[in-house]
């Protein structure tokens, strides 16, 4: 076989760093969204090396729930300092305090679907034309539709059925006045393929994807952690475990599974012998059959 | 870890009918590429459904509106890896008004699955789908021939539909094409081997594309670096780094080539190929990286690197075959964006040559109508020289989009003769 041809970790790689630098090249302020998870981290490891031995030319958006893990906060100040990159963080709880959105009611409220009116607002205080996100498309079916360039309609939303076709590696940008794109440089990762590339890159991510002990609660067939946001019903009972998160997101919503994987090699062979999906463990997206579908028309990540 | 396996992107084209979405559960279910809480979604969905079983086309549903239809209408992309490769499968719709999807699918590919049924053999809609494969020069193509349990397993059936195609064929560029009998339906000679052909002697479709040669998919001879982008970190230790972002388009750089920069027609000599903190000795598509010259040189995004003693065409007047993608029409001498690499220039649609009917091939030199979903043979003149190889030489120096400044909407896409 010719020495000229790329493996698959490497191929992948060079592909977001392309997308990355058509965002650049292409848009006046691009920012990445960032959750603290692994696969926002992974872009912006990717951002680093595509303008290298420039800065990354991004700002950081985090979309603050309120809700949070305090690992991922401080994972996420402590990575802006190293990069020494600008963050944007658009707040939740400032939304509720304006009257734009109304918190949700009963034992399964979250602030999940609150964080769209957030987004889409600091989106356009910060006149952000291109949100880089992790998004995947084999996390989940509306996700699997998804472009690299993706436009979004100045209501920021998302129309799935009139998508712009995407031919080759050209992409195409264009926008009005108002409107906005999203950008997914690693639309065609998997979820194994991100452990890979976070274990032969060396990666740092939360100490959450680690097996710790910590205080949970059985719901949804998953181990919510016991926060002060958890409504607790009274049949639910606190326990301590061994566990580790597979995706992070709102503490309230999230859910971990029991695991003794402490290592990036013990997670990384523990990914690829599991049976379920990643996002089984979010309770956000069991709402529906097509919850996330509908979430991403609103303009969700 | 997997090290060195490769990636092979493919597509699938035909309808619910063919058993398409059949043939593409099949592969993920035997592959176990199909997780748990997947499995539980869609056998309830199949019990409520009251089908037998699970039915494996469950598994590639997408939007609601595509659910609630049973049918496929955008593009959608599925993952599975085996020891061996990883995949992405390009999920396509079959029907016509859908070329657009499938041009879409195929415009990346590696190799094309293009399904038959063994009862009715070669169709109109098969003839389409081969000829948009060869269009946009996929590499191998794979004739699915399924529903083989519906013809008692006879490798008459099997013969019909391959003679059919190759008549159908041999009027199309493709370079490889194999035939495969199977039924994505019971799973023979999809990943297991069929203990009812033992007339067939060929492997089964996952062995097929874990093996087949695509190494040399990428054109390796032309080097081709459209700029991407231009870094200047201008900070402490990189005070001079002038380095040319993109990603290698075909062909290999090496440290020291002479290089000309199209179209300003400079040349210089490759100082380096960085990617991140390495430096490389040599560098081949489709790597990303960053180069930098001996010389200082006004380069900018859309300029071209090339090695000086092989050069792409520069030319404002381009050929190309034109895949219409929009509801509103081309209107006559109409102005649109061309994009070229990363090259943008205005464009105009000079003439219509002739429109080729997708189903029987035929040239009809009367109709001018660009509308959705045509194929055209178009002269177009841009504002600017772009740097163009063929597209049977190069699918990425070949290759352009068409964007209407009104509706800043991608309206067409061509592949340059």
């Amino acid at each position: 076989m010719s020495k000229y041809y790329l493996n698959y970790l490497d191929e992948l790689e060079s592909e977001a760093i392309y997308v990355l630098r058509e965002v650049w090249a292409q848009f006046q302020n691009p920012v990445i969204l960032f959750s603290g998870g692994k696969d926002s981290i992974v872009v912006t490891h990717l951002a680093k090396k595509a303008f290298y031995p420039s800065k990354i030319p991004f700002s950081l958006m985090h979309v603050d729930t309120g809700h949070n893990f305090s690992e991922t906060i401080k994972f996420r100040d402590d990575l802006i300092k190293e990069l020494g990159v600008n963050l944007i963080v658009g707040s939740v709880q400032e939304s509720i305090n304006e009257g734009r959105v109304a918190e949700e009611k009963g034992k399964n409220a979250t602030r999940n679907a609150l964080q769209i009116t957030t987004l889409l607002d600091a989106i356009e205080s910060n006149k952000v034309d291109c949100a880089i996100g992790g998004g995947r498309r084999d996390e989940e079916k509306a996700r699997a539709k998804e472009r690299f360039f993706s436009h979004r309609d100045d209501f920021g939303q998302w129309d799935p059925k009139n998508q712009r076709p995407e031919l080759w590696n050209i992409f195409n940008g264009k926008h009005f006045e108002g409107e906005h794109f999203r950008a997914f440089p690693i639309s065609n990762w998997t979820e194994m393929d991100v452990w890979n590339y976070i274990k032969r890159e060396n990666i740092e991510i939360p100490s959450l994807y680690f097996a710790h002990e910590r205080e949970v609660v059985w719901r949804q067939n998953s181990w919510i952690p016991n926060s002060e946001f958890l409504n607790l019903e009274e049949n639910e009972e606190v326990v301590t475990k061994k566990i580790r998160f597979r995706t992070l997101g709102d503490i309230t919503i999230t859910g971990g599974i029991e695991s003794d994987a402490d290592t990036v090699e013990k997670i990384a062979q523990e990914v690829s012998a599991m049976r379920q999906t990643e996002r089984g463990n979010r309770s956000d997206d069991k709402r529906s059959e097509s919850a996330m579908e509908d979430r991403k028309k609103q303009g969700y990540f | 870890m997997i090290d060195n396996n490769q990636l092979l992107r493919f597509t699938t084209a035909g309808s619910v009918d063919d058993g398409k979405s059949t043939l593409i559960g099949r592969l993920l279910y035997d592959s176990k590429s199909i997780f748990e809480d997947q499995l539980e979604a869609v056998e309830n969905t199949s019990k409520r459904k009251g089908h037998e079983g699970v039915d494996l086309a469950l598994f590639t549903d997408g939007l609601r509106d595509e659910r609630e239809q049973g049918i496929t209408i955008d593009v959608a992309y599925r993952y599975f890896t085996t020891p061996k490769r990883k995949f992405i499968i390009a999920d396509t719709p079959g029907h016509i008004q859908y070329t657009r999807n499938m041009v879409t699918g195929a415009s990346t590919a590696n190799a094309a699955l293009i399904l038959v049924d063994a009862r009715h053999g070669v169709i109109e809609q098969t003839r389409r789908h081969a000829f948009i494969a060869s269009l946009l020069q996929i590499p191998h193509i794979i004739v699915c021939v399924n529903k083989m349990d519906l013809v008692d397993y006879k490798e008459e059936a099997y013969n019909n539909v391959l003679s059919q195609f190759e008549e159908f064929s041999s009027k199309l560029l493709v370079k490889d094409v194999r035939f495969i009998p199977m039924s994505a339906l019971l799973g023979d000679n999809v990943v297991n081997r069929s203990e009812h052909m033992d007339w067939y002697q060929g492997a089964p479709l996952l062995h097929t594309l874990e093996t087949m040669h695509i190494s040399s998919d990428i054109n390796k001879v032309d080097a081709r670096f459209p700029v991407q982008t231009v870094l200047r970190p201008q900070r402490e230790g990189f005070i001079d780094y002038r380095g040319y972002a993109g990603r290698i388009a075909s062909g290999v750089f090496r440290t020291g080539d002479e290089v000309t920069v199209m179209p300003s027609g400079f040349t210089s000599k490759i100082k380096s190929i960085d990617a991140y903190d390495e430096i490389l000795d040599e560098a081949f598509a489709p790597m990303s990286v960053s180069i930098t010259l001996e010389d200082d040189i006004d380069i900018s995004r859309g300029d071209m690197l090339v090695r000086s003693n092989n050069k792409p065409e520069a030319s404002q007047d381009i050929e190309v075959m034109l895949c219409w993608l929009n509801n509103v029409d081309a209107k006559p001498r109409a102005k649109y964006t061309i994009k070229h690499t990363s090259n943008d220039q205005k464009a105009m649609i000079k003439e219509v040559v002739y429109k080729i009917d997708i189903n029987t091939l035929e040239r009809n030199s009367e109709d001018k109508t660009l509308s959705m979903n045509s194929i055209s043979k178009v002269k177009i003149r841009t504002t600017k020289p772009l740097m163009i190889d063929s597209y049977r030489e190069n699918r990425t120096t070949g290759s352009i989009i068409l964007v209407d400044d009104a509706t800043n909407e991608t309206v067409a896409a061509g592949m340059i003769v």
